[in-house]
């Protein structure tokens, strides 16, 4: 007699997501290696110093870092759900004693291996070949930490709201990724967020990916580069209420629009 | 024999159609109870209300004792004890056989050995390779492992053999009288007639969102009454005539040949017959 739990099955769940995460050469090298690419690239073209003792590079390895969250949680999900509810594996749970909690814990944990991972790779990246240091002292490292965390989970909940918006499988990448790639563009990933127009920042300033930006600035780069933001401060108590009230939305809106059948 | 689906007065509309129309059905523990319907008639509809995945707007419905649109946790209970076959899905595709199942089981509080169910399907050569490598066949052997892994009292199967060749569904027609002889009441779905007529203890037809008739399948339609045609050959001609009384009639011609009637056979309406009239009558 087995006696599952909720969180036993969603253990499993997320053991078997890792599984056929790895088993899907595509989504592993778009999902990790994409990044890299991009850090390769822009690294190399835009190596010009920005700040004292700050380069473009390192600036970038920070935006990417954050980019990470919303790739391995956001985009990740809300493209494999609309295909997992395309191919009927969705209601094929619906249909057994699963707890929908478990799936959602299955999930979560993918996003957090995979995003551990990304983040890792991104900040070996960024030490070996851009002169990014790495966080000095426990309360960076806690600041880090808790910015994943929270980052993370945030990125999550909203890639289960967002996976309803596609209307097919086929189609989620093609809705889910310009989302994502503009979010990028405004949130000063690709370029310095203070030289972007005022009313991109302006629209940037409500998504929690500029926040999580400046956060990972905020851990990655010297203190002195915080006179260099917007409010001349690194505003990392804002930044974490920001990324909190998205999860409270996200969390809200998924809980209350998730379907497990193609409607 | 205890009910293990009741169903009263059961009604659905989906914008101005009304997609199941007052439908009563009762299916009794130990059985194997096939619903038979034109496309669009309500099978689906009715069978998911069954399984708990769509909403009803009025009746009375209950599944091993529980009613399948209750809310919240009571429902993993109920689940445990049931196991469904959907229509054709294609996922899990990167993981084996195996895995998929072994898994699936961990849902469960009393599942059935992986290892012994991939072997009742007949997937055991195919146990270790990966979901999409399978075959149409394959592949819906798997969904049927699915489930039945948590040993469950109460088995739907939507279509379980489309696609399947002779063999396979022969093959499978056993597999579905062992689990229904190991206890378990089987409520199926399909467009096959044979299929029904093989397997079914009762047929029920349903029309319209309303069932039409239930019967085993040897008396669907006043089937096993009905007039026997008998049919031989008399001379350069071939004569036949519709009889209520086949024995008879066959010992009068036997006399009258002195022996062997030329060519002689005697038919009944085939369940195919049947059903078309049934559903013609009822359709156009």
């Amino acid at each position: 007699m087995n006696n599952p739990t909720a969180l036993s099955i969603g253990i499993q769940r997320g053991k078997l997501e890792i599984k056929q995460f790895m088993r899907q050469r595509e989504s592993v090298v778009f999902t990790m290696a994409f990044p890299l690419i991009l850090l390769a690239i822009f690294g190399s073209v835009f190596s010009n110093t920005i700040a004292d003792g700050v380069t473009f590079s390192q600036y970038f390895v920070a935006g990417m870092i954050a980019s990470g969250l919303v790739n391995t949680g956001f985009q990740q999900l809300a493209i494999m759900i609309p295909m997992e509810r395309d191919f009927g594996t969705l209601k094929r749970l619906r249909g057994t004693p699963m707890p929908a909690s478990s799936y959602f814990i299955g999930k979560a944990i993918l996003v957090t291996v995979s995003m551990l991972v990304q983040v890792a790779l991104l900040m070996a990246a960024g030490v070996a070949f851009f002169g990014v240091n790495l966080p000095t002292g426990v309360d960076k490292w806690l600041l880090l930490v808790a910015l994943l965390i929270l980052g993370s989970a945030c990125s999550t909940v909203l890639g289960i709201a967002f996976s309803n918006v596609p209307k097919s499988g086929r189609g989620a990448s093609a809705v889910v990724s310009p989302v994502v790639i503009v979010l990028q563009f405004f949130s000063g990933v690709f370029f310095i967020f203070t030289d972007l127009p005022q009313w991109m920042q302006q629209v940037a300033a409500i998504f929690p990916l500029k926040w999580m930006t400046q956060g990972a600035r905020s851990v990655f780069l010297p203190d002195s580069f915080a006179t260099r933001e917007v409010a001349g401060n690194w505003e990392t108590g804002r930044t974490f209420a920001i990324i909190a009230a998205w999860l409270v939305v996200g969390l809200i809106w998924a809980i209350r629009s998730f379907k497990w059948e193609r409607a | 024999m205890s009910k293990v689906i009741s169903v009263s007065q059961l009604r659905k509309q989906y914008g101005q159609t009304q997609a199941i129309d007052g439908l009563d059905l009762e299916i009794e523990q130990g059985e194997i109870f096939a619903i038979l319907g034109p496309n669009g008639a309500g099978k689906t509809t009715t069978v998911e209300i069954l399984e708990g995945f769509r909403s009803r707007d009025s009746g009375d419905v209950k599944v091993l004792g529980f009613d399948p649109a209750t809310k919240g946790g009571a429902g993993q209970q109920w689940r445990d004890r049931i196991g469904i076959v959907l229509q054709s899905t294609q996922d899990a595709g990167d993981l084996t056989v195996y895995e998929s199942v072994s898994h699936f089981a961990s849902y469960y509080k009393n599942p059935k050995d992986a290892h012994e169910v991939i072997e009742l399907v007949g997937l055991s050569e195919k146990s270790d390779a990966l979901g999409r490598t399978l075959s149409g066949g394959q592949r819906r052997r798997l969904d049927v492992a699915l489930g039945i892994i948590g040993s469950p009292e109460l088995i739907f199967l939507d279509e379980p053999t489309t696609g399947f060749d002779p063999e396979a569904r022969r093959a499978f027609w056993q597999l579905i009288r062992r689990l229904r002889d190991e206890g378990a009441t089987i409520v199926l779905t399909t467009h096959y007639l044979d299929e029904a007529e093989a397997l079914a203890d009762r047929v029920a037809v349903i029309v319209r969102g309303k069932i039409v008739e239930i019967a085993p399948p040897a008396e669907l339609g006043g089937r096993a009454t009905s007039l026997a045609t008998i049919s031989w050959r008399d001379g350069a001609q071939v004569r036949s005539e519709k009889s209520a009384n086949p024995t008879q009639r066959v010992t009068e011609l036997s006399a009258q040949f002195s022996g062997e009637i030329p060519e002689l056979s005697i038919k009944r309406a085939s369940l195919e017959d049947i059903y078309l009239e049934m559903i013609g009558g009822q359709h156009e």
